[in-house]
């Protein structure tokens, strides 16, 4: 199989800057020698390759826009989309690891958190000594986390927090979690140290998706925090949500990099796979899906780098954010299924790409908000009509 | 100590070899470029030697274009501290000797105790500069080195030969060609990119130097015949004997 060639058919290389295309190329580079190699036994067995942090720490992809000053590599916002979108050529399931700890974790701690949280977090984060995880989603509020019933109470200098978290991406094996809980009605943010009394983070087995990737439940029985690890920067839903559209911005790049994956894999089996004596590529009908898929990549691209530029200028929206998400995701699925079909029944074995990229593509497109959501949040802003509640 | 690493940009791995219209060179519109592998080795090399004296600069030395520091950058991205790029347009049409020499003249003036680079480079396959910058320079050269230790004014390097491993004394300065599992090149990580920005990168524009041999011609490898089934099962090896004997003559 020819090497990994990503597609860039209106030139876009010429838009981003040197530093840029170095950390594309970096990351890039080390999935394919060092993650690629190994994804599909860890899809198999439901396991993270966790030996793998310690590089993912020294190539320094957790939390890259931090500022140097506590630990970060104080990158912008494109070298970040940029580094997303080569994970995910990976597996989505590593980019979720680096989503979680640098847009999820450190993102808030940075944005929200007290000069005492930051220097003690977020260098530990950055070198990956310590995983941390989000907790938002609960069993019965997911797309309306405002509803959530996990609470927590001011007791002499602690508070006390009770409720449970589902489908949370490192649960497991975080040594911290931010965790979203009502204080008088308030939503509010905590970091929590999963080693406390009354915690508990049993895993979701039996996901056919993000396979390669832990998910958890956080459960809180009466977990005692003290008073200084509650995120003072930030009050109310504008919280979990503002660190969403962080994760978000990623995600959009992300897809990009699942959908160049299945491609490219795709692109060189059928230029090789010969039937009635033509490659399968030369028929009029998947020369049709390449020149729709190139286009749908393509569009994308452009997408992501135009959001990426906005955000680097201060000035991106969250429906803007929605867009990009909703159309990269949902663009990267239908490429995955598209070249699940074009690659027959090799499509169906995990010796291939395509097929983890569209299983796991399943989950990127229901987490940080669903399709649907995102649909409803775009009508909201071009209508100015709220259909979502 | 001051230590150079000699490296070249060539077209990536995935580059499509297509020649040009007048058949003297390759089409190069569409590559995209890496640095060959056994320079990425050499300055692996340089910034270990660095970091084993405790002391001393690093210099990434090139012969390139004006517009390719990309890939110069990433090798100050990997440790490098500053990089000098002699600028030719013609870097890719210069023969081995050409380029050693405006590589010499560059030396010259730098003062270098050790000079590492690629045991070839892996466009052109030459293995030829590396020799010609030590002997230009009349300074020991040790090729193909898997392992080294440097000491004051002196370096031993093991060296791969068809005869097995041989262990060399050299005094400095000296000319070191890397050979594959010599070390094991490190990733430039996104601090490292971010410190690259800051670090000097100089250009120099080297002298003309004629060259000794030209291009005339440039053809792809031919194409493999097709294979050809010549039966099934033991029913077969009558034929197949028949087929290496008198088509394919290895027996
Ligand atoms: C693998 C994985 C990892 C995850 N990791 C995390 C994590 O780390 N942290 C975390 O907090 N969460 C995490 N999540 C949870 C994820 O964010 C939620 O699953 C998601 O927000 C959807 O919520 P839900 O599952 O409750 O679906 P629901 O909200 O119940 O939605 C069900 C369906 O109804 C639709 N729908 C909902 N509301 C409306 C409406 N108003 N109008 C029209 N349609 C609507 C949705 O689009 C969807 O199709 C993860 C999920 C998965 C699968």
């Amino acid at each position: 199989m020819d090497a990994y060639k990503q597609l860039d058919f209106f030139e876009l290389d010429d838009q981003y800057s040197e530093d840029e295309l170095m950390v594309r190329d970096a990351v890039k580079g080390w999935v394919g020698e060092r993650f690629l190699p190994g994804v599909m036994d860890h899809f198999e067995a439901g396991t993270f390759p966790m030996d793998l942090v310690p590089e993912l720490a020294e190539l320094g992809v957790f939390g890259p826009t931090t500022p140097e000053e506590y630990g970060g590599a104080g990158m912008n916002s494109v070298a970040y989309g940029l580094i997303c979108q080569e994970l995910e050529r990976g597996d989505s399931g590593l980019r979720s690891f680096c989503s979680v700890q640098g847009s999820l974790v450190m993102w808030p701690i940075n944005e929200y958190g007290s000069e005492e949280q930051k220097r003690e977090y977020l260098p530990k984060l950055a070198s990956g000594e310590m995983i941390g995880s989000f907790g938002l989603t609960e069993p019965d509020f997911g797309s309306n986390p405002g509803g959530m019933l996990t609470t927590a109470r001011k007791e002499g200098d602690e508070y006390v927090l009770n409720g449970r978290k589902m489908w949370i991406t490192n649960g497991s094996i975080s040594q911290i979690a931010i965790v979203w809980a009502k204080l008088e009605g308030r939503v509010r943010g905590f970091i929590v140290p999963t080693d406390l009394p009354g915690f508990s983070a049993p895993d979701h087995n039996h996901k056919w998706s993000l396979r390669a990737s832990i998910t958890s439940e956080l459960v809180l029985e009466e977990v005692r925090v003290p008073e200084t690890a509650i995120l003072p920067g930030v009050d109310g839903l504008r919280g979990p949500l503002s660190c969403l559209t962080q994760a978000r911005f990623g995600i959009a790049w992300g897809a990009l990099g699942a959908a160049h994956a299945c491609f490219d894999e795709t692109l060189n089996y059928q230029k090789e796979r010969i039937v009635f004596d033509k490659p399968v590529a030369a028929y009029q009908i998947p020369q049709q899906k390449f020149a729709n898929m190139a286009t749908d990549i393509t569009c994308g691209q452009m997408l992501a780098l135009r959001l990426g530029r906005l955000k680097d200028e201060g000035r991106f929206t969250a429906p803007q954010v929605s867009m990009a998400k909703r159309n990269n995701v949902m663009m990267a699925l239908e490429t995955a299924r598209t070249c699940r079909d074009m690659l027959g029944a090799n499509g169906v074995t995990l010796e291939y790409g395509v097929g983890r990229h569209m299983l796991n593509l399943e989950s990127v497109v229901t987490y940080e908000g669903t399709h649907d959501i995102h649909t409803l949040a775009i009508g909201a802003e071009v209508t100015g009509i709220m259909a979502y509640r | 100590m001051n230590i150079v690493a000699c490296v070249k940009r060539v077209p990536s791995t995935e580059a499509v070899a297509k020649p040009t219209a007048d058949g003297k060179g390759l089409d190069a519109a569409d590559f995209q470029y890496m640095i060959s592998f056994y320079d990425e080795i050499a300055v692996e090399q340089a910034v270990q030697t660095k970091e084993a004296v405790g002391a001393g600069e690093v210099t990434v030395l090139t012969l390139g274009p004006a517009n390719g520091t990309k890939e110069i950058r990433e090798c100050l991205a990997k440790g490098g501290d500053k990089a000098v790029v002699l600028t030719d347009d013609n870097w890719q049409s210069r023969d081995a000797r050409s380029t050693a020499k405006a590589l010499v003249a560059q030396l010259s003036t730098m003062d270098a105790d050790l000079v590492f680079m690629g045991r070839v480079a892996t466009d052109r396959d030459n293995a030829a500069v590396g020799p010609m910058v030590a002997t230009y320079l009349g300074w020991p050269c040790v090729s193909d080195v898997i392992g080294l230790e440097v000491g004051d004014g002196k370096g031993t390097a093991k060296v791969e030969t068809e005869a097995g491993v041989e262990t060399v004394e050299f005094s400095l300065p000296a000319v070191v060609t890397c050979q594959k599992g010599l070390n094991e090149p490190r990733y430039a990580g996104l601090k490292g990119i971010m410190a690259a920005k800051k670090k000097p990168l100089e250009e120099v524009a080297p002298e003309a130097v004629e060259n000794q041999s030209e291009v005339v011609e440039v053809a792809l490898p031919p194409a493999r015949k097709e294979g050809r089934i010549v039966g099934e099962g033991a029913a077969a090896v009558p034929a197949l004997i028949e087929a290496l004997q008198n088509e394919a003559k290895v027996l």
